[in-house]
């Protein structure tokens, strides 16, 4: 009966074991949001491929944090649309990003150009890593000098014998 | 002895580094509280008014760019579809009365259904653009309803207000601006 209980407990917690690594799997897959409903025919599989590229690089205005590839509000539905034509007419993705950000500001841009006003964004993650790189060299040099001095440790010299057992013969 | 003295000061100095690192990552973050991330600058500000040829929602002849130069003008893009300038539409009658020329902007709406709301709620426009496929709108920037730009008489777009005017916005800043439009021209 024990013996029963017991593999039955252990059958019970390998199930929840399971289920936990299922559950900690599924939340690490990509939420992909498909909201996009409208579909463009474009004249070169070419023109198709760039717009996707340059629909997830543009940003909606209108939310906070969505390109418009994967934004349903109207204002990612029209700069889509203007997206499309603008590729059609044989625009380049120089022309198309200056064209959007010169009314929408750089804002649309997830990958803005290199400017006074972005200069930090651009640079923080190189003043980062040289911090980084940095903190990594002073802990190492750190941890090899506290090494050095381990080693170091004053040898006791024969004069000190001779002090202590001029000592301990006097006691 | 000096050097003794610094050596010792050191790493007393060293603790401070946590308290000074954490005041100024609470700065940093202390003031990004009080930014609205919803605010996006106008990146037409300085700039003239787009080109346009659209037809005007009162008898459909078509006006231009060209017709709004001249004075200080608020530009107001609404739609019948937009919740916010049904709240917003009393306080532009107010303005309209007081000898504020608005121009509308119908936005991305259907004429007939415009035609009768300014019938039922009444007509703060001096007249209106329709702008069926948001054309005009894209051009200026627009990127939801309602949204009113300060342009001057030079047909400079000088400032953007984005949602709904009402009086205490109107009073605290927005008359300020408007009033500056003059000068600026001056």
């Amino acid at each position: 009966m024990r013996d029963y209980i017991a593999a039955w407990k252990k059958e019970l917690s390998d199930l929840i074991r399971f289920f936990c690594v299922l559950f900690v799997l599924a939340m690490m897959l990509p939420i992909s949001t498909l909201a996009v409903v409208e579909t463009y025919q474009f004249s070169d599989p070419a023109l198709e491929l760039r717009y996707r590229k340059l629909s997830a690089e543009l940003r909606c205005p209108k939310c906070q944090n969505q390109n418009i590839a994967e934004s349903n509000a109207p204002i990612s539905k029209d700069l889509r649309r203007i997206l499309y034509e603008q590729l059609e007419a044989g625009s380049s993705d120089r022309e198309i990003l200056g064209y959007m950000s010169l009314r929408y500001g750089e804002f649309v841009r997830y990958r803005p150009v290199f400017s006074r006003e972005t200069a930090l964004l651009w640079m923080a993650p190189i003043a980062f890593l040289f911090f980084g790189l940095g903190f990594l060299w002073f802990v190492v040099k750190r941890g090899v000098r506290n090494a050095g001095d381990e080693t170091d440790l004053p040898a006791v010299s024969g004069d000190l014998e001779a002090f202590f057992t001029k000592d301990n013969s006097k006691s | 002895m000096n050097q003794m003295k610094i050596e010792s000061l050191q790493p007393r100095l060293r603790l401070f580094i946590p308290l000074v690192l954490f005041t100024l990552i609470a700065v940093f973050l202390f003031r990004a509280l009080s930014l609205n991330p919803a605010s996006i600058p106008s990146a037409m500000i300085g700039r003239s008014l787009p080109e346009f040829e659209l037809p005007v929602l009162e008898n459909e002849r078509l006006t231009n760019n060209a017709d709004l130069i001249g004075r200080s003008i608020l530009i107001n893009v609404w739609a019948t579809w937009c919740a916010a300038c049904v709240i917003e539409h009393p306080f532009l009658m107010r303005l309209a009365d007081s000898g504020i020329p608005i121009y509308g902007v119908n936005y991305k709406d259907q004429v007939v259904g415009a035609r009768k709301w300014l019938s039922d709620y009444g007509d703060p426009y001096v007249t209106n653009i329709i702008d069926q496929h948001g054309k005009l709108g894209f051009d200026l920037g627009v990127y939801g309803a309602p949204e009113t730009f300060f342009v001057d008489a030079n047909g400079i777009i000088q400032y953007r207000h984005v949602g709904i005017i009402n009086e205490d916005i109107w009073t605290s800043k927005l008359a300020r601006l408007y009033s500056g439009l003059e000068e600026g021209v001056k």
